[in-house]
C-alpha cells in the first residue's frame, strides 16, 4: 500500500485496553443498576443489578476495542492494524486484545490457572466447614455460598480448561494454518471469561447465593441478589462457548492445509471438533433457561413458578438438556488428548484411529438423549425411565473404544513413560472408576440411594477432577516447550504427579463411601458417626491442594525464575505443531505447509515426514 | 452389576500397568518405535461386541429391576420405591387397601398427612410393619428431596406436583429420614431421625395419640389436597 493513502485517509484512533475498559465497566454497572432501580418492578434491586452486570460487560468488551473495527468500517475510516500477529511483540500484547491465536492460548492458559486457584481455596473452605458435623467453623450460610462459588468457579474452568488453551493454540498449529477462521470471535470468546468471573466473585458481596452449580428454580428465585451473579456470569461462559464452537469448527473444517485430509486429522483436534459440536449446540439452551430465570426474578414473569402456572420441571430440563452435554464438552478435549499423547509416546501409530473417532461422535450423539438421568427421583415421566437408563448405559460403548484405542496403543509398544505420560495413565484409572461409578448411578434401582448423595458427587470428580484435569496437566507438561518455549522440570512434574495421583484418590474415595452411607451432598452438617470419615477426607483434600501448589510452583519455576530453553522438539513427536522451530514464529509457517503424512506414522521403514514446510511445489506461496 | 463392573475395572487396570511395567521404555535405552501397527481388525470387533453386549445385559437388568419393582410396588410387596410421578397412582386408587402418607416438605422440615385418619397432621412419622403405603410427596416452597435411607426410598417434593409411590416397610425398627436435594441455608439440618417402623396396633395407638396433640393446631389447616399452592416466593431474602 502507498505511503500517501494512509495520509488522506482518516484513522481511528481510541486508546483501547484494560484501563479504557475497567473504567467503562464501572460507569456501565451503575448506569445499569440506575436504569433497574429507576424502571424495575421489584424494589429488591435484581433488574438493577442484572443490568448493571449486562453494561458493565459491554462496556469493558468496548473499552478493550471489540467495537473499533466494526465501527471504523462502518464508517469507512481506516482502522489501526489492531493485533496483527507480526507487528505485536512485547509483553504488552498478553494485556491486550490481541488476534493472535497463540497471545489467547497464553492468556487463556493464564486465566484458567488464576481461576483455579480461588476454586481450589474454595474447595478447602468447604472440606474446612466439614472438619465438624455441624456448621461450627464456618456458618451454614457462607458454607453454602462457598459450595455455590466453588462449583460454578469450576464449571467456568473446566468448559474452557483444554479449549481454550491447547485449542486455540494449538488447532491451527496442527492443521497448518496461520490463525483461526475468525481472529476476533476467538479474542471474544477469551475476553468474555474474566468479566465472567469476576461478575461470579461480586456474588460475595451480595452474600452468595445458595443453589450449587445446578441453580434450581425455585431456589433460585427465592435466592438474594447473589443469584444475578450466577445468572450473568454463566450465560457470558455460554456464549464464550457458542463462539468459540462456530470458530473452532470453520477453522477445522475450513483451514486444513493442502493435504491434511480427515483421516490425517490428529485426534486432539477430533476432540476439539467434537467438543465444539455440543458447545455450540448446547450452550444457547443454558442461555435462554437463564434468561427465564432472569426474567422470573426480575420482570414478574413466572416460568418456574407453580404457583403461577409455571414448573420447577421447566428449568431442571432446560438445565439438564444443557448440563449433561457439558459434562462432555469437560471430558472430549481430554480424551483427545490422552489418545494424542499415548501415540506419540508409545511410538507407534495410533491403534484403531478410526474407531477413535467414532468414539468420540458416539459419545457427541448419544450425549443428548440421557439428560433426564439426572430426574430419575423427581417425579417426571417414570414411563420414560428405562429409555434413559438404556440410552446413558450405552454411552459406555463408545467411551470404551476411547480405552480400546489407548490400550492396544500402548500394548507391545515401547511407552516412554514421561511426566505428561504418567499423568495419562493417571487419568485412565481415575476415569475408570468415574465411569463405572455412573453406571451405577445410571441404574434406576441403585439411584434410589445415591442420587443426590456423596456418591454422585465423588462420582462427577473422578471424572472432571481425576479425567479433565489430569488430562490438562498431562498438556501443560507436553507442550509447555511448545508454547512457552521453556521445559517445565521434570523430577518436580514427578513428585506432583505421584502426590496429586495419591492424594486426589485418598480424597475422592472415602467420599464415594460416605455417599453409600446415607450423606447427601452438599451439606453443612451431616451424621455425626462419619466425622472420622470427613476428617480423613479433608486431610487429603489439604495434600491434594498443596500438590497443585507444587503444580503451580514448577510453572512459575520454569517458566520465570530458572528458565531452561527447550530444545525444538523435546519429545520428538512426529505432528506437525512440533516441525516448527521454537519459539513459534509470528506467522506459524514461511508457507503453507503441505501435508505427506498422518501424524501417527511412527516406525515405518519409509514413513514420509509429516510435511514440506516449503509449501506446494511451485505454488507461488502463501498469501 | 459390581459381580461385573470389578472384572472390568481389575482387567483395565491390570493392562495399563502391565503396559506400563513391561513395556515402558528403561532409562538410558535409545527411542525405539513401536510396531508399526494400526490396529487388528478381529480385536476391535471383539472389543466392541464384547462391550455392547455387557451394556445391554446391564440395561435389561436394571430394566427388569424397574419393571418389576414397579409391579410390586403396585401390590405393595416391596420395600424398594422411588418417586414416580402422579401418572402411575391412578389404577392403584381404584382397589385401594393402601394406608395413604403425604409427605409436605417445607424450609426445612418435613411434616406427614393422614387422610384415612381425618388428615391429622405430624412432625414425625410412624408406619405399622408389612403393610402398603401409598405415599404422596409434595412441597410448599421449593425443590426438596424425601429420601428414608432404611427404607430404600427417596422421591423429590416439587411444589405443586403430587409425587407417587409405594412401599411396604419388612422389619420394625428405626429409619432416618433425610433431605436429598439442595433447598438452602439448612439443607443438612434436615433431618429426622425419628421415623419408626412398629406393629399394627402400636401404629393405631401412636395415631390416635397423635391426633389428640394436633387436634387444635388441626383446625387451622387447609383441608387435605394432593398438594398445596404456596404463598407466591418472597424474593431477595
Ligand atoms: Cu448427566
Ligand atoms: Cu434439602
Amino acid at each position: 500500500m502507498a505511503v500517501a493513502d494512509l495520509t488522506t485517509e482518516r484513522r481511528l484512533s481510541i486508546p483501547t485496553g484494560i484501563p479504557t475498559g475497567v473504567l467503562l465497566a464501572i460507569t456501565g454497572y451503575f448506569a445499569g443498576v440506575w436504569l433497574g432501580n429507576e424502571f424495575g418492578l421489584f424494589d429488591d434491586q435484581n433488574t438493577g443489578i442484572i443490568l448493571g452486570y449486562v453494561f458493565a460487560t459491554a462496556g469493558f468488551l468496548i473499552g478493550m476495542g471489540f467495537l473499533n473495527h466494526p465501527l471504523g468500517r462502518l464508517l469507512g475510516w481506516r482502522l489501526d492494524p489492531l493485533g496483527e500477529a507480526d507487528i505485536e511483540v512485547g509483553l504488552g500484547r498478553y494485556f491486550r486484545l490481541s488476534l493472535d491465536h497463540k497471545v489467547i492460548g497464553i492468556q487463556y492458559l493464564v486465566t484458567i490457572l488464576t481461576m483455579l486457584f480461588f476454586g481450589g481455596v474454595g474447595a478447602m473452605v468447604i472440606r474446612t466447614s466439614l472438619l465438624s458435623p455441624t456448621p461450627t467453623i464456618v456458618p451454614a450460610g457462607n458454607y453454602l455460598s462457598v459450595v455455590g462459588l466453588h462449583s460454578v468457579m469450576m464449571i467456568f474452568i473446566t468448559s474452557a480448561a483444554i479449549v481454550g488453551p491447547f485449542g486455540n493454540y494449538l488447532v491451527p498449529l496442527m492443521i497448518g494454518s496461520r490463525r483461526m477462521a475468525f481472529p476476533r470471535l476467538e479474542a471474544l470468546s477469551f475476553w468474555l471469561v474474566p468479566p465472567a468471573a469476576v461478575i461470579l466473585g461480586a456474588a460475595t458481596f451480595w452474600g452468595g447465593f445458595p443453589t450449587g452449580w445446578t441453580g434450581y428454580a425455585p431456589l433460585s428465585e427465592q435466592a438474594g441478589q447473589g443469584m444475578d451473579s450466577y445468572i450473568v456470569g454463566f450465560i457470558l461462559i455460554g456464549l464464550a462457548l457458542i463462539t468459540s464452537g462456530v470458530n473452532m469448527l470453520a477453522t477445522i473444517i475450513a483451514l486444513r492445509a493442502p493435504g491434511l485430509t480427515w483421516a490425517r486429522l490428529p485426534i486432539f483436534v477430533w476432540g476439539i471438533l467434537c467438543t465444539s459440536i455440543l458447545g455450540l449446540l448446547a450452550a444457547p439452551v443454558l442461555a435462554a433457561a437463564l434468561v427465564m430465570l432472569a426474567l422470573d426474578r426480575s420482570a414478574q414473569t413466572s416460568f418456574f413458578l407453580a404457583s403461577n402456572g409455571g414448573s420447577n420441571y421447566l428449568w431442571e430440563n432446560l438445565f439438564w438438556f444443557f448440563g449433561h452435554p457439558e459434562v462432555y464438552i469437560f471430558i472430549l478435549p481430554a480424551f483427545g488428548i490422552v489418545m494424542e499423547l499415548a501415540a506419540h509416546f508409545a511410538r507407534r501409530p495410533l491403534f484403531g484411529y478410526r474407531v477413535g473417532v467414532v468414539g468420540l461422535f458416539g459419545v457427541t450423539l448419544l450425549s443428548w438423549f440421557v439428560w433426564q438421568h439426572h430426574l430419575f427421583v423427581s417425579g417426571i415421566a417414570p414411563v420414560l425411565r428405562p429409555f434413559y437408563m438404556l440410552s446413558t448405559e450405552l454411552i459406555s460403548v463408545p467411551t470404551g473404544f476411547i480405552f480400546l484405542v489407548v490400550l492396544g496403543t500402548l500394548w507391545r509398544s515401547r511407552v516412554w513413560l514421561t511426566v505428561p505420560m504418567l499423568f495419562c495413565l493417571g487419568f485412565l484409572f481415575n476415569f475408570l472408576i468415574g465411569g463405572i461409578t455412573g453406571v451405577y448411578l445410571s441404574d434406576v434401582p441403585t439411584d434410589v440411594t445415591l442420587h443426590g448423595s456423596y456418591f454422585s458427587m465423588a462420582h462427577f470428580h473422578y471424572t472432571i477432577m481425576g479425567g479433565e484435569i489430569f488430562a490438562f496437566a498431562a498438556a501443560i507438561y507436553y507442550w509447555f516447550p511448545r508454547m512457552t518455549g521453556k521445559m517445565l522440570n521434570q523430577t518436580l512434574g514427578r513428585i506432583h504427579f505421584w502426590w496429586m495421583f495419591i492424594a486426589f484418590n485418598s480424597t475422592f474415595f472415602p467420599l464415594l463411601i460416605a455417599g453409600l452411607l446415607d450423606m447427601p451432598r452438599r451439606v453443612s452438617a451431616y451424621n455425626p458417626g462419619l466425622q472420622f470419615l470427613n476428617q480423613w477426607v479433608t486431610f487429603s483434600a489439604y495434600l491434594l491442594f498443596s500438590s497443585m501448589i507444587l503444580f503451580a510452583a514448577n510453572i512459575i519455576y520454569s517458566w520465570f525464575i530458572q528458565p531452561v530453553p527447550a530444545v525444538a522438539n523435546p519429545w520428538r513427536a512426529r505432528s506437525l505443531e512440533w516441525q516448527i522451530p521454537t519459539p513459534v514464529p509470528a506467522r506459524n509457517f514461511e508457507r503453507v505447509p503441505l501435508i505427506l503424512a498422518g501424524p501417527y506414522d511412527y516406525g515405518l521403514p519409509n514413513a514420509k515426514p509429516v510435511a514440506d514446510l516449503r509449501g506446494l511445489v511451485g505454488a507461488t506461496g502463501g498469501s | 452389576m459390581t459381580a461385573l463392573a470389578i472384572p472390568v475395572f481389575t482387567g483395565v487396570v491390570v493392562l495399563v500397568l502391565y503396559s506400563a511395567i513391561f513395556f515402558r521404555r528403561r532409562a538410558g535405552e535409545p527411542l525405539y518405535d513401536g510396531p508399526p501397527v494400526y490396529g487388528g481388525a478381529r480385536l476391535q470387533l471383539t472389543w466392541i461386541v464384547v462391550s455392547f453386549v455387557l451394556v445391554l445385559v446391564l440395561a435389561l437388568l436394571g430394566i427388569t429391576t424397574l419393571v418389576s419393582s414397579q409391579a410390586a410396588q403396585a401390590v405393595g410387596a416391596s420395600g424398594r420405591a422411588i418417586g414416580s410421578g402422579s401418572e402411575t397412582g391412578s389404577p392403584i386408587k381404584e382397589t385401594n387397601n393402601e394406608l395413604q402418607v403425604q409427605v409436605i416438605a417445607q424450609q426445612w422440615y418435613f411434616t406427614y398427612r393422614f387422610p384415612d385418619y381425618g388428615g391429622v397432621e405430624t412432625t414425625h412419622l410412624e408406619l405399622p410393619v408389612g403393610v402398603p403405603v401409598e405415599f404422596h410427596v409434595t412441597s410448599l416452597d421449593i425443590i426438596h428431596s424425601w429420601w428414608a435411607y432404611e427404607l430404600g426410598v427417596k422421591a423429590d417434593a416439587n411444589p405443586g406436583v403430587d409425587n407417587q409411590f409405594h412401599a411396604t416397610p419388612q422389619r420394625t425398627g428405626s429409619f432416618t429420614v433425610r433431605c436429598a436435594e439442595l433447598c438452602g441455608i439448612w439443607h443438612g439440618e434436615m433431618a429426622d431421625t425419628e421415623g419408626r417402623v412398629v406393629s399394627g396396633s402400636d401404629f393405631n395407638s401412636w395415631i390416635k395419640q397423635q391426633q389428640a396433640t394436633f387436634a387444635e393446631i388441626g383446625k387451622s389447616l387447609p383441608s387435605y389436597a394432593p398438594s398445596y399452592f404456596p404463598e407466591p416466593l418472597t424474593k431477595g431474602t
